[in-house]
């Protein structure tokens, strides 16, 4: 399995075919606590840098973009009854949404930990 | 004797707080003096007392509702007319108000309300009207509708104006509806939007709404939208444009001509979101700028109460291009100097008789003329300030803003202060704080002082942002006070102290848990002798 990550501070984690995508720890602190998440229909074609869900704290509502393009096979039902995942376990139990992988090569670009890592401490 | 607020979580009345805060002898009734602490309506009341009388039950009259009459009870409040009254002047009192002090919220302009303006609304003939009269009994009032368009198309150097829509955001949808006109009338299906990352949330909503694609412009580091980028992005698909002047970081964007020029050759609309045309009445037209739709929020600019005081009123003005297709009804003035108001059944006949045969309107927005009430109280502002009295408006607005955004950048991040005199309002950032401190705690810290808080967490585009609109209508003595509570609790902040964090400790109600109330709100009242 390999995470990537994206500069709009989501990550995604790649099996077979299968991705799993969520917000950095960084995003949640960024965003305070959050109280209500959007996620997509399964079924749902998403695209590369389009707005797939809506994550929104007490401080703001903001866009969750697709960082490859695919359909939407899972979305994670506990966050609607339990938003606070994502600040407690933004990188394990806060997952998002899966999607099957429409593109492989969309994945070059994208950042590994250590390249994010960095990005981050430049912020 | 019990106190009175069984159900609500209040400041602790011993002689300290949990703080070690010095508060005073607790109270049995917990009040303190004249701050009267109040229970809900539900602690206070019982079901059997009513403010009225009604009739005994005749048990042999007929009984008419075949069954469906209530059996249970149905848990309404019961309280008499004097202890309801008592009861919301009360929590009035706990209320903050632009009556009461500076209320600096940025980007939202809590001016003063001119009592001459609610004279002047208050008079039977505009007061008493109903928008179902014939029209012949309501002359005054269409004149009057009448004259405010010509005030705002006049202040703003557009062609046409549409009047009824009832808030801001409901005069975007407006604007955005007769963009999408215009563009269908010549068959032309662009679909995207472009908005600045520092818009007002209901830019994009609007345009969504209206079936559009929304698309970020990025900005300078000066704060003002990124010229090269947008042209760049311009193209055959973007429909409009959609760009606050002055922006949401307070700054004038200069290059607004050059912008609307380039959309405009790349065949697009551009709308201006109007909201801070505060800082620019009397001194620039947006119709100079190619401004091609703009709402004006007249409980903004033109002074009429808003924030739980009144009703929005949001008329749209259009450049000539956007007019024919604006919204039914509207009044207009023939050569007889007679005002008509024109409806679905008159637009056509009329506007071939005087516009020769152009209306193409898109519908209504409501189903009758707009805001009335608004509409009298911002002429009798207009008239009352007259063309210099409002170009003065926007100076001193502006002046005032920038006495706060030097008067606090040796102490707060402004990440603008560079990019010249900012406009109506002075945009500050947490970058300084010390220790784990947030603009929340600042926030909360300015409750203690006695002020409501400025706008927090908006704009976006700066961390830990604190929106500060002070207004034209503070004199010199109150924003000095205001600037040196401020300082103070920024002072406090950039040192990381503690005691923030608890506050507010001096306000009828110590810190809410915002995260729970959002996450799980009670809406509804449960009685907790029945749960």
């Amino acid at each position: 399995m390999a995470r990537y990550f994206t500069d709009e501070h989501e990550w995604i984690d790649v099996e077979g075919d299968t991705a799993t995508v969520g917000i950095t720890d960084y995003a949640q602190e960024q965003l305070g606590d959050i109280v209500f998440v959007e996620l997509p229909e399964v079924g749902a074609m998403v695209e590369k840098g389009k707005d797939a869900a809506v994550v929104e704290s007490v401080k703001a509502a903001s866009d969750v973009y697709a960082p490859i393009s695919g359909e939407v096979t899972e979305a994670n039902d506990a966050l609607e009854d339990d938003p606070a995942l994502v600040n407690t376990s933004p990188e394990e139990e806060g997952w998002f949404f899966k999607l099957t992988i429409g593109d492989k090569e969309e994945l070059e670009g994208l950042m590994d930990l250590k390249a994010y890592k960095a990005f981050v401490d430049e912020l | 004797m019990n106190p009175p607020n069984k159900s609500g979580w209040k400041p602790a009345m011993n002689a300290t707080d949990q703080d070690g805060m010095h508060i005073g002898p607790a109270t049995v009734s917990g009040n303190r003096a004249l701050m009267l602490e109040e229970p809900l309506s539900f602690e206070i009341g019982h079901a059997e007392i009513t403010g009225v009388d009604l009739p005994e039950i005749d048990p042999a009259a007929a009984n008419r509702l075949g069954g469906l009459e209530r059996s249970d009870p149905i848990g309404l409040v019961g309280l008499s007319e004097p202890e309801t009254v008592r009861h919301y002047t009360r929590l009035s009192r706990q209320n903050y108000a632009i009556d009461l002090g500076l209320f600096p919220l940025g980007s939202c302009t809590m001016k003063h309300n001119p009592r001459l303006n609610e004279k002047v609304a208050r008079m039977p003939g505009f007061a008493d009207v109903h928008p179902l009269q014939p029209v012949d009994t309501v002359r005054g009032a269409l004149e009057v509708i009448n004259e405010l368009a010509h005030w705002l198309i006049d202040l703003t150097g557009m062609h046409g104006v549409a009047m009824s829509p009832k808030a801001g955001a409901h005069g975007e949808l407006c604007g955005m509806l007769c963009i999408r006109a215009a563009l269908e009338a010549r068959g032309d299906a662009r679909k995207v939007v472009l908005c600045p990352e520092s818009a007002h949330g209901t830019n994009p909503a609007t345009a969504a709404f209206a079936g559009y694609e929304t698309e970020d412009i990025p900005a300078g580091a000066d704060g003002r939208v990124d010229l090269e980028a947008l042209k760049a992005r311009l193209g055959p698909d973007v429909a409009a444009v959609m760009i606050t002047n002055p922006n949401t970081c307070g700054l004038f964007e200069r290059d607004m001509k050059a912008i609307s020029d380039a959309v405009h050759e790349a065949g697009g609309f551009v709308y201006c979101d109007g909201a801070n045309f505060n800082a620019i009445v009397g001194k620039v037209r947006p119709g100079d700028l190619g401004v091609d739709a703009m709402h004006i929020n007249l409980h903004k600019t033109f002074s009429t109460p808003h924030g739980g005081g009144g009703p929005g009123s949001g008329p749209v003005v259009l450049s000539e291009a956007l007019s024919p297709y604006g919204p039914l009804p509207y009044t207009a003035r023939t050569k007889d100097g007679v005002v008509h108001l024109i409806e679905e059944e008159s637009a056509e006949s009329f506007s071939e008789e005087h516009f020769g045969g152009v209306m193409d309107s898109f519908g209504r927005m409501t189903a009758f003329h707009g805001q009335m009430g608004m509409f009298t109280r911002a002429l009798t502002y207009m008239l009352s300030h007259g063309a210099d009295g409002l170009r003065q408006v926007a100076e001193d607005a502006v002046l005032n803003a920038n006495y706060i955004l030097r008067s606090l950048e040796d102490l707060l991040h402004a990440p603008y202060a560079d990019s010249g005199p900012c406009m109506h309002e002075a945009l500050f950032g947490d970058k300084d704080f010390g220790g784990d401190l947030s603009t929340l705690d600042l926030a909360k810290g300015m409750i203690d002082e006695g002020y409501h808080p400025m706008t927090v967490f908006f704009p976006l585009v700066v961390h830990g942002a604190m929106l500060v609109e002070p207004t034209e209508t503070e004199s010199k003595a109150a924003l000095d006070q205001f600037i040196a509570s401020f300082r103070s609790v920024a002072e406090r902040a950039n040192a990381g102290d503690e005691s923030l964090k608890q506050a507010p400790y001096y306000a009828p109600r110590r810190r809410l848990d915002e995260t729970q109330a959002a996450r799980k709100p009670v809406l509804a009242w449960n009685d907790p002798n029945l749960t």
